[in-house]
């Protein structure tokens, strides 16, 4: 594992005008990964992301790239590029120049540059269109001449905020295959800022989840869905019914009055949890079967599933199912024990930021 | 909101048709007929021909240049400062910019007058100091301090207006790509500036190609530009010369204006931040 | 680095700041100076501002000025919402044509605005008057009325003064009640910017006055060889507190309707 962090950042914090945008960071990224910086905005991911690319210098802490310094370093020292949020690029040149424009800084011969750019213009499926004024084009073409510029130099890093915010869903959803496919072909580093947790869940190797300028929660996407370490979390990433219980002992949680068996331990006797329920993992059955009995109070259809709004108990259950109830019937509620995911209470607002969990 | 309000504008275009058409349509009349009602090109062909007009005509052109030269000079840098201070006080320091530009602009010139004269304030330190007293007042380099200080914030506020809305971000992706500040700047903030440049230096150019009052305020009547003799002309009667001076500025007015596709609202928005 | 180059910014900031200001706040400083010269300071004093007052030529032109300003002003501000609403009921391609016109004060140069209406009204009336000048006046600031009355106007839901009509209002009771409020701030921006340029024009005055009549840059002018009277100083210190005045007026109209307020709702809907 070591051995394979490409950039750390070692305490790193930044505030602007008095206000902590991120607190005391530390993250590693390794070589050749797809990590993908994930938070609802605010929560510092883009002022991270810019920290790695050196146009943000951070107010403490350092930026480690191949076990050397470069927190101090400019931009245009680093052996990284950048696909900024609304791709920037130079409305004055037209496509070629755009991609060409790090070649020619780099002094790379003009035949080197036609032959490079004509490549890149390839792998983003754009050939042709080299003399366009980039101000024509359409977003998600302007998109591709971003990467292509960025990857023109054969960067070690490329470092992507927001790519795909602003284009619309269908564009979105060919771009997701598209990115992986230039990932996978270019063999870099990618570092993806994002707030789309489908985005995130899609596209990555890695996330880490962000929140007032903390590292909430850093895994593999699955890791992260399937076992969110916080309600923020657990919120935050897909659909999550939080409902407030109490821990009577190992392996038996009490939901608003009712038992129900789990497979979480460790926690002190009768101490308030939150408890995490995945809207999927709720199965709807007749009342006599069901843990809970509840009405249904609103139903939608959403194509593959339905989605349902069941009243028990005095919380509203998020429930999605292939089978449909109508509204006002009663049904029971039942969770399989291993599908209840049970977390300590934040003790404070801070805390919960920090997801305090140990 | 319909059809029915269309009547409303009709005081507003008598007033076009009436103080804005007519008048122009006036002046073309005069700039092309003898005192006698004949047509003729006269006019106009005497207002590049003869030897007095001409001159004037080099020395306005060259003032004229030279002032918007140095408001560009002086307010690019100065655009480019403005717009890296804080966003909070962006606003409230270009509006202290533009302030001066209020005072009224005769008054302007008297103190500008007090400054330059003989026995002006610069005269006075220079003496104190033991030095010697400069001879700017009523010379053509207090003519162009004149134009440069009252012009300025006309070449300051579409420079600002274009500087301001740069995108940081095509700087930061120059950087990105490897340029360093100076390329940064040749490559592409100085590009991205030219239409606000272009814009200004109309802004500066036009009102100071026909300008008179400050040549006779600053330049003590000694020199004579080209609106000087438009304004000496019509004083004196002489409309069918005066008219063919007058057509000839609106010429320089509307090149330069095609030129640069100013049409007029960005002079009327940029009285004010 | 970074530190070096704030500071020689906010250097060059200053250095200009200070040249722009320089002639202000000698003025200023100057017209409480007892002595008679501008280059000895004789103390402070108000004598500058009592011979100002004294002065009968140009206290008259300071009225006529004032005078003429507003006059002018609410002339112009009249035409140009009246002028902006029936703009509104054109065709593009006709409003389009409308506007380039009406903008050419704009873009021409003053002098050849001002001889032009010169020449119009000795070729109509002979002579000039206090009516020419105020018509000449109302030209010159008729585009700085309609450029900020119109883009309020045009963001104007049409629908609410139709709600009014449907309501009962007549179209005149609509337009004060609905309509009115709503562009009020680009109306009085623009009766204010009107005025303040009215105030300070010399060119235009200069050519269409005429005799005997006199704002007071015309009379500056006109006496320029007089030199530099001691009544200037006090009225360059007067004047440019009043024009301060109109201006922080102008700036705090703008900023508080651009603020959305309760409008946010009616702003989304059109996006």
């Amino acid at each position: 594992m070591e051995k394979e962090k490409l950039i750390e950042l070692v305490g790193v914090s930044k505030s602007y005008d008095g206000e902590n945008v991120l607190k005391n960071l530390d993250l590693y990224i390794r070589d050749n990964e797809f990590i993908t910086l994930l938070g609802p905005s605010g929560c510092g991911k883009t002022t991270t992301l810019r920290i790695i690319g050196g146009f943000v210098t951070p107010d403490t802490g350092r930026v480690i790239f191949e076990g050397k310094d470069i927190t101090a370093l400019p931009p245009n020292k680093r052996q990284l590029n950048t696909v900024f949020q609304k791709y920037a690029l130079f409305p004055h040149m037209n496509v070629f120049e755009n991609i060409a424009f790090g070649l020619r800084i780099q002094g790379v011969s003009e035949q080197e540059i036609k032959r490079r750019v004509s490549e890149m213009l390839e792998m983003v499926g754009l050939s042709g269109f080299e003399k366009r004024a980039v101000t024509q084009m359409s977003g998600g073409q302007q998109q591709r001449i971003a990467i292509a510029r960025a990857l023109v130099n054969k960067p070690r890093v490329l470092l992507l905020d927001e790519p795909l915010g602003a284009l619309d869903f269908k564009m979105r959803q060919d771009m997701q295959y598209e990115l992986k496919n230039i990932h996978k072909q270019a063999g870099i580093t990618f570092i993806y800022v994002t707030h789309d947790q489908e985005e995130a869940l899609t596209l990555s190797d890695t996330i880490a989840v962000m929140n007032q300028g903390i590292i909430q929660q850093i895994g593999t996407p699955e890791d992260i869905y399937n076992e969110p370490k916080n309600a923020f979390v657990a919120d935050f990433i897909g659909d999550s019914n939080i409902i407030d219980g109490v821990m009577l002992h190992d392996y038996l949680v009490n939901i608003r009055g009712v038992d129900f068996p789990c497979v979480d331990a460790g926690f002190r006797r009768e101490e308030p949890v939150d408890v995490v329920i995945r809207p999927e993992d709720v199965i709807l059955t007749t009342p006599e079967k069901g843990q809970l009995q509840g009405v249904v109070t609103s139903l939608t259809f959403k194509g593959v599933h339905y989605e349902m709004d069941v009243e028990a108990c005095g919380y509203e259950w998020l429930v999605h199912s292939t089978k449909m109830e109508p509204v006002g019937s009663h049904v029971g509620i039942c969770v399989d024990p291993e599908n209840i995911q049970i977390m300590h209470k934040p003790r404070s607002v801070d805390e919960e930021a920090a997801g305090v969990d140990e | 909101m319909n059809k029915k309000n269309l009547w409303l504008s009709g005081p507003y275009l008598v007033w076009i048709v009436g103080f804005i058409l007519l008048p122009l349509v006036t002046i073309f009349y005069y700039g092309f007929t003898t005192a006698q009602g004949g047509f003729t090109f006269a006019n106009i062909i005497n207002a590049v021909t003869d030897s007095a007009n001409l001159k004037a005509i080099g020395l306005t052109v060259l003032l004229a240049a030279l002032a918007t030269a140095i408001c560009l000079l002086l307010g690019y840098p100065l655009a480019l400062c403005l717009s890296r201070i804080g966003l909070k006080w962006q606003k409230a320091v270009i509006f202290l910019f533009i302030l001066p530009m209020w005072m009224n602009f005769m008054l302007q010139m008297v103190a500008i007058n007090v400054i330059l004269e003989d026995n002006g304030i610069i005269n006075t330190i220079l003496t104190a100091l033991g030095l010697e007293k400069v001879h700017i007042a009523n010379t053509f380099g207090a003519i162009l301090i004149g134009m440069v200080y009252d012009y300025f914030p006309f070449m300051l506020l579409p420079l600002y207006n274009t500087v301001s809305r740069l995108d940081g971000d095509l700087i930061n992706a120059s950087k990105d790509l490897g340029a360093g500040p100076l390329r940064t700047f040749f490559k592409i903030t100085f590009p991205l500036s030219l239409p606000g440049l272009v814009s200004g230096a109309t802004m500066v150019f036009i009102p100071a190609i026909s300008d008179f009052a400050i040549a006779e305020m600053l330049g003590g009547g000694k020199i004579m530009l080209v609106g000087n003799i438009v304004e000496m002309s019509f004083t004196k009667g002489q409309y069918y010369q005066g008219s063919g001076l007058a057509i000839l500025l609106m010429a320089f007015v509307i090149i330069s204006s095609l030129i640069t596709g100013e049409d007029g609202e960005n002079e009327g928005g940029a009285m004010l931040p | 680095m970074k530190k070096l180059s704030a500071v020689l910014r906010g250097l060059y900031i200053g250095l200009i700041f200070l040249m722009l200001y320089l002639p202000v706040m000698l003025m200023i400083v100057l017209s409480f100076n007892e002595s008679r010269s501008a280059y000895e300071w004789g103390g402070f004093s108000f004598v500058k501002y009592e011979a100002l007052f004294g002065n009968e030529t140009i206290m008259e032109a300071l009225l006529t000025t004032v005078v003429l300003g507003f006059a002018a002003a609410a002339l112009a501000t009249l035409i140009g919402t009246l002028g902006c609403i029936g703009m509104l009921a054109m065709r593009k391609r006709v409003q389009k044509t409308v506007s380039t016109v009406a903008n050419i004060p704009l873009l021409n140069a003053d002098i050849v605005t001002g001889v032009s209406l010169m020449l119009f009204f000795t070729a109509i009336v002979g002579r000039m008057n206090s009516v020419t000048l105020l018509a000449s006046h109302v030209t010159l600031i008729l585009p700085y009325v309609v450029l900020n009355v119109y883009p309020k106007l045009a963001q104007f839901d049409p629908s609410v003064y139709e709600a009014a009509l449907d309501l009962g209002a007549s179209p005149v009771k609509a337009f004060f009640k609905v309509m009115l409020p709503d562009i009020f701030p680009g109306v009085l921006t623009g009766f204010l910017l009107a005025l303040t340029i009215s105030l300070d024009d010399f060119t235009i005055t200069y050519f269409t006055k005429g005799q005997g009549l006199n704002t007071l840059s015309t009379l500056i002018y006109t006496n320029r060889i007089r030199g530099i009277l001691p009544e200037y100083y006090a009225l360059a210190a007067l004047m440019f507190v009043g024009v301060l005045f109109l201006i922080l007026i102008i700036q705090i109209v703008n900023i508080r309707s651009a603020k959305p307020q309760a409008r946010g709702d009616k702003q989304r809907i059109r996006r």
